[in-house]
């Protein structure tokens, strides 16, 4: 069924899903796996082959069983027919043309979101180049709202994470100003704590409930303990503005992270009756990164890309606020090198964006990758081209904390001040009020003591002379 | 280079801020961009990280180093044959290749096994280079002291954590401890793990059963510390004859500084 013959060698691929994973462009994880094509021309087979299997074929050929799988069960369950009508005759390849092409409007794109399947979508970002992946993202528009607006055009948001390896208060604090003071956080101020217990992720929550508070500053909080941990926070009391998950793409990973879909929806409706935005109840932050099933040996043949897109069919389910693919921090076994990690970045940015996901992207790497700071000037450019939604923001681009490199609150600035993106209309507001930012998106110069911490940076001054 | 041009640069008033956290905050700006100096700084961080990962350990060094000491050692590896099949392929680490096989049953011991020591790269050379042998010589006596019988110290090139099973099943040993370089850091390239495992058998251990001492640095946790929980371990695992996530560290960690707890944004 799956059958070509190129350059006189007869390529005979079985089932969609050993299709899918023989035409994903070559990185280190599918190695791993035993999935990836076996050579180039292989690859190009499995392209030309995937580029006329029909869309609906996706609806008829599960590549993990439905009755072996929730998440298969919910895409297929979930698939609006009517949304899919307008491209329901598509080939992949067709799919790509119709993406390209002027027809594909902003409107057009988000009418089909829903008639989308995790992956229609990895299948066609298989045949497609980076410029094909930026272009169709950067007509996808996801707007999201908690106490403040993200994803509207021409603006660019952070996350600021202000971690800690100790997860001292004060430590977290001083991260914190320098980011605020840099323009940063407007995505979310999201701490992911050193050890996962009740008690650190109380602590943690009420300190930044109560600066937000203080400092009346629009946005929101998160601190990114698992789901379970969380929901006891909500249990006793604590100011929870966003619930945070890792999620995979597969029944089996997700097991392997003690979630499943049950769990995750009952901690959507405990963060929905907190009722704690003022702009909008998109109250849940998921991260995602290719090669997370593999590693928990839950990938289920499926290549890692295909795997990662089926993710974000677990996202939607539950009308994020933000999703956060992180895609080098995995490691070389996953996604070997800058080439690697820039594509997957891309990729994901762009399956998210078209089944309608609020998409950041964790533009970062390990040192034990083949990467450096001039892959993440690309990943991060192309991101914000691409029109990312948010990134992350760590002092000097050094998680002191994940022992990782992510971008820093420069490199935010860089992107805002080279393709004119500004904040959130909310936070900005706010950057300009205590003089932070001017209305030209710029970062102005602090006095001897920034005012918005004037009186803090005094006392502590004070304290040290006493 | 001058860094105080206030027309270039730019700096951070809260530079005091830096003392309750090692992360790199108040850098100071060019334009929007980093400070020529930071951003060298950086650069020199990853540097340091990256030759960690990819300089290769001295074994022949290490091993004489150890027998100066008093103690035997074997150079084992593991399938991977180079640094770059090893990071691609933790599956190929976690196996011993051929001849370090026959080596062991060279090897064959003599005497009921009690403790295997294995010592391996991992993905830190430099760990490995500047903490094993001096923490094998706080470790190595307090097990001769307890009476526990090991054979020589294995060192492994491109191993992962896993390689330490097939060690200790050979010698058929009840205790099993690994030490491995960690995923280098910015701010600590040679940070050293212990990973212990009671009755480790190759295949069969998974990643559960074994209790884990990571950190191990100048910065991090000393010699001393370490060795004081690996033996609370050892104890504890031999009383409840497993290891694991349901084996807990109880001995007390050091209480922070006091500064650290305040919150200045709120006090």
């Amino acid at each position: 069924m799956y059958k070509t013959t190129l350059a006189q060698l007869v390529y005979d691929f079985k089932t969609l899903r050993n299709l899918m994973a023989k035409a994903t462009p070559a990185r280190s994880g599918d190695y791993l796996a035993g999935v990836a094509a076996a050579n180039n021309l292989e690859r190009v087979a499995a392209q030309t082959v995937l580029a006329e299997v029909p869309l609906k074929r996706f609806l008829n050929e599960a590549l993990v069983p439905y009755e072996h799988d929730e998440v298969t069960r919910l895409i297929i369950d979930e698939h609006d027919n009517t949304a899919f009508a307008t491209i329901s005759h598509l080939t992949v390849g067709d799919f790509r043309n119709w993406l390209l092409s002027e027809q594909a409007t902003t409107s057009a794109l988000t009418a089909i979101a829903a008639g989308l399947t995790p992956e229609m979508v990895a299948a066609v970002s298989k045949i497609m180049r980076l410029q094909d992946l930026i272009l169709v993202a950067k007509k996808c528009r996801v707007i999201t709202r908690f106490r403040n607006t993200l994803g509207l055009e021409n603006r660019f948001s952070t996350r600021l994470q202000p971690n800690h390896p100790t997860d001292s208060p004060a430590g977290v604090a001083a991260s914190l100003v320098d980011g605020l003071l840099y323009g940063c956080g407007d995505a979310v101020i999201g701490i992911n704590p050193a050890s996962d217990n009740l008690e650190a992720t109380l602590r943690l929550l009420n300190l930044l409930s109560e600066v937000i508070e203080r400092y009346q500053i629009p946005t929101q909080a998160c601190v990114l303990a698992h789901v379970t941990t969380t929901m006891k926070a909500i249990e006793q009391g604590a100011p929870v503005d966003l619930i945070f998950q890792s999620i995979a793409g597969t029944q089996k990973a997700n097991d392997s992270f003690g979630i499943n879909l049950d769990l995750l929806n009952e901690a959507h409706h405990a963060g929905l009756q907190l009722n704690r935005g003022t702009l909008g109840n998109n109250c849940m932050y998921f991260e995602t990164g290719q090669g997370s099933a593999l590693s928990a040996n839950a990938h289920e043949g499926l290549d890692q890309q295909t795997c990662e897109t089926r993710a974000y069919a677990v996202a939607r389910k539950f009308k994020p606020l933000l999703v956060n693919t992180v895609v080098g921090f995995i490691g070389p076994e996953y996604l070997y090198d800058g080439k690697q990690i820039i594509r997957a970045g891309l990729e994901d940015h762009f399956c998210g964006k078209l089944l309608g996901l609020p998409m950041g992207c964790d533009v970062c790497y390990t040192n034990h990758a083949e990467a450096d700071q001039d892959d993440m000037d690309m990943l991060l450019t192309q991101f914000a081209v691409a029109g990312g939604t948010f990134i992350m923001g760590v002092p000097g681009a050094d998680d002191v904390m994940l022992n990782y490199q992510s971008t820093s609150f420069h490199d935010a600035l860089y992107v805002r001040q080279l393709l004119g993106l500004r904040p959130a209309p909310e936070f900005e507001q706010w950057l300009i009020q205590h003089k932070i930012f001017n209305s030209e998106n710029q970062l102005l110069q602090q006095p001897d003591m920034p005012l918005l911490f004037k009186q803090t940076l005094q006392n502590l001054g004070n304290a040290d002379h006493d | 280079m001058t860094e105080n041009n206030p027309i270039t640069l730019k700096l951070d008033p809260w530079h005091e801020l830096t003392r309750f956290t090692p992360a790199r905050i108040a850098l100071g700006r060019a334009g929007m961009s980093l400070p020529t100096r930071a951003c060298l700084d950086f650069q020199l961080a990853h540097a340091l990280a990256r030759d960690a990962v990819n300089i290769p350990l001295d074994f022949a060094s290490l091993a004489r180093r150890l027998s100066t000491q008093g103690y035997k050692s074997l150079t084992l590896q593991s399938q991977a044959e180079n640094q770059a099949m090893y990071l691609q392929r933790p599956d190929l680490g976690r196996l011993l290749n051929a001849a370090s096989l026959s080596g062991l049953q060279n090897n064959a011991a003599v005497v009921a096994t009690d403790a295997v020591i294995v010592v391996a790269d991992g993905l830190s050379s430099k760990a490995i280079a500047n903490h094993a042998e001096p923490f094998l010589n706080l470790l190595l006596p307090e097990l001769l002291q307890k009476n526990c019988k090991f054979p020589p110290v294995c060192l492994v090139k491109h191993g992962r954590v896993a390689i330490g099973d097939a060690v200790a099943e050979h010698y058929a040993a009840r205790l099993c401890i690994v030490l491995i370089g960690e995923r280098p850091g910015l701010s600590s390239p040679d940070s050293m793990g212990i990973y212990f495992t009671y009755k480790a058998r190759a295949g069969k251990s998974s990643d559960a059963e074994r209790n884990c001492i990571s950190n191990i640095h100048p910065n991090g946790l000393s010699y001393q510390r370490a060795l004081h929980k690996l033996m609370f371990l050892i104890d504890k695992a031999e009383k409840l004859q497993f290891s694991g996530v349901d084996l807990k560290d109880e001995t007390t960690d050091f209480t922070e500084k006091k500064l650290q707890q305040v919150n200045f944004l709120l006090d």
